[in-house]
């Protein structure tokens, strides 16, 4: 077994830096790295680029970073939840590259996996596809999206091992598996850290060879952007 | 004239036994409500779920249990769980039957605008621009008009396209509407709605064949 534990998240972050690139699980605030937010709000590093799916709420999640001006660029699918993000965008403080949500699970997968591009019809003929390489396979039309490069990837797991391997549960997945070994540097925090051989085998959503340095989080607020309940019928 | 139920409850005669479906947010949200109970069909949501179920009871939502509008939602017996990259290679590589979204603009070719405002409007394409450039059945639901009263379905779009020559068919307020090669082939009217109200509340070429009949819902 070869251990990827770390004291806390002051070690976990170890290394971060002013202009750097980095990869943010979750998808809204379900299954964003807390821990590792907060801690990057505390560093505050600036000149960062973040991929991620979303850009959090105006005082949760990325939206903290943005507050503080720390993000230089977000490289997302959707933002539409956050005041502050499309000011900054609209007034240009902020570079923003929007790109399908497909894609940026692919290129995340491409980085981890290997993969320097793959083809993906998603936005061909619109302006997503601008300046890119386009192809025709059987007929139709293909986009060559590029890997991502980046230095950290901060993942969000539900349990975790000592060994790194991670378990993820209900729609708190989404891109938290494609970013783990998708960056130099692969972050994750878990609700639940346990001792090797306690998880099952089978039940192993991303193997530790993935993960550099895993600790259990602290005080998850886990907070619900949009609740909506049914009435007993 | 539909509201939105309406367009919801039209819709939701499209989907057929053994059908996975897609559900964008807003109007096609609410086809699930309307789906026959006698027919299997589950309902895919693009941030990782298939047989996703209704909102949950009050005290019981859940914050790692939602769809892709961010809503907590409930997961039905025969429910699933997967990545990002998995769900979008459900749709990519075309295993969902029927994808039924909104948008700002339609045009007679099938083009779909439904992300961006220049200047005004800037929220994300999300996984839409996915879905249209991959699934082979995509059904708009949409008013026919905008809030300015001009037409929603058009030669030519004017905002910045989603995806090329994809809609199959249109829902709106006013008709049931199927894009074709030559342009927009009026099905059905909504009840009360006279083809000349429809004609001049569509900008794009409309198609008339015969008697149009008016909507069963």
């Amino acid at each position: 077994m070869i251990r990827k534990t770390v004291a806390n998240v002051e070690d976990a972050l170890q290394g971060v830096e002013d202009g750097m690139t980095f990869m943010l699980g979750g998808f809204g605030l379900s299954g964003i790295p807390e821990n590792a937010i907060s801690e990057l709000v505390r560093l505050n590093v600036k000149n960062l680029t973040c991929i991620s799916n979303n850009a959090g709420v105006d005082d949760f999640g990325l939206g903290l970073l943005l507050q503080k001006k720390q993000i230089d660029k977000m490289v997302s699918s959707y933002v539409g939840e956050n005041d502050e993000f499309e000011r900054q965008m609209l007034s240009e403080e902020l570079e923003v590259e929007l790109i399908p949500q497909g894609t940026l699970a692919a290129r995340c997968q491409a980085a981890q996996q290997g993969y320097p591009a793959m083809y993906t019809p998603a936005g061909y003929g619109t302006e997503v596809s601008q300046f890119k390489e386009t192809r025709e396979f059987d007929g139709k039309m293909y986009v060559l999206e590029k890997a991502f490069k980046a230095d950290f990837a901060f993942v969000k797991a539900w349990k975790g091992d000592k060994a790194g391997n991670l378990i993820f549960k209900g729609t708190a997945r989404n891109f938290n598996p494609l970013m783990c070994g998708a960056a130099k540097v692969t972050v994750v925090e878990v609700e639940e850290l346990v001792e090797p051989g306690e998880l099952d085998p089978n039940q192993i959503h991303i193997p530790g060879i993935f993960v550099q340095r895993i600790f259990e989080g602290k005080n998850y607020e886990k907070r619900i952007e949009k609740r909506t309940v049914r009435k007993v019928s | 004239m539909l509201d939105k139920e309406g367009i919801a409850k039209r819709i939701a005669k499209e989907v057929k036994d053994g059908y996975y479906v897609n559900l964008g947010i807003g109007i096609p949200t609410l086809v699930a409500n309307f789906v026959r109970d006698d027919i299997e069909v589950e309902f895919q949501s693009e941030n990782g779920i298939l047989g996703m179920g209704p909102f949950p009871l009050e005290g019981e939502e859940d914050a790692d249990l939602i769809n892709a509008g961010k809503q907590t939602i409930t997961a039905l017996p025969g429910a699933s769980f997967f990545d990002s990259a998995m769900s979008f290679g459900m749709i990519r590589g075309q295993h969902v039957d029927l994808t039924i979204l909104g948008a700002m603009e339609v045009a007679e070719n099938g083009d779909i605008a439904n992300w961006k405002i220049p200047g005004k409007m800037v929220k994300g394409m999300g996984g839409a621009m996915d879905l249209v450039a991959s699934a082979e059945n995509i059904i708009v639901a949409m008013m026919h008009t905008n809030k300015a009263g001009d037409s929603k379905l058009l030669k030519k779009c004017s905002l910045p396209l989603t995806g090329v020559a994809c809609v199959t068919k249109i829902v709106t307020n006013l008709a049931v509407i199927e894009v074709t090669k030559d342009g927009f082939k009026l099905l059905e009217r909504a009840p009360g709605v006279s083809v000349e109200e429809i004609q001049k509340a569509t900008e794009g070429k409309l198609l008339l064949e015969g008697d149009i009949p008016e909507m069963q819902l």
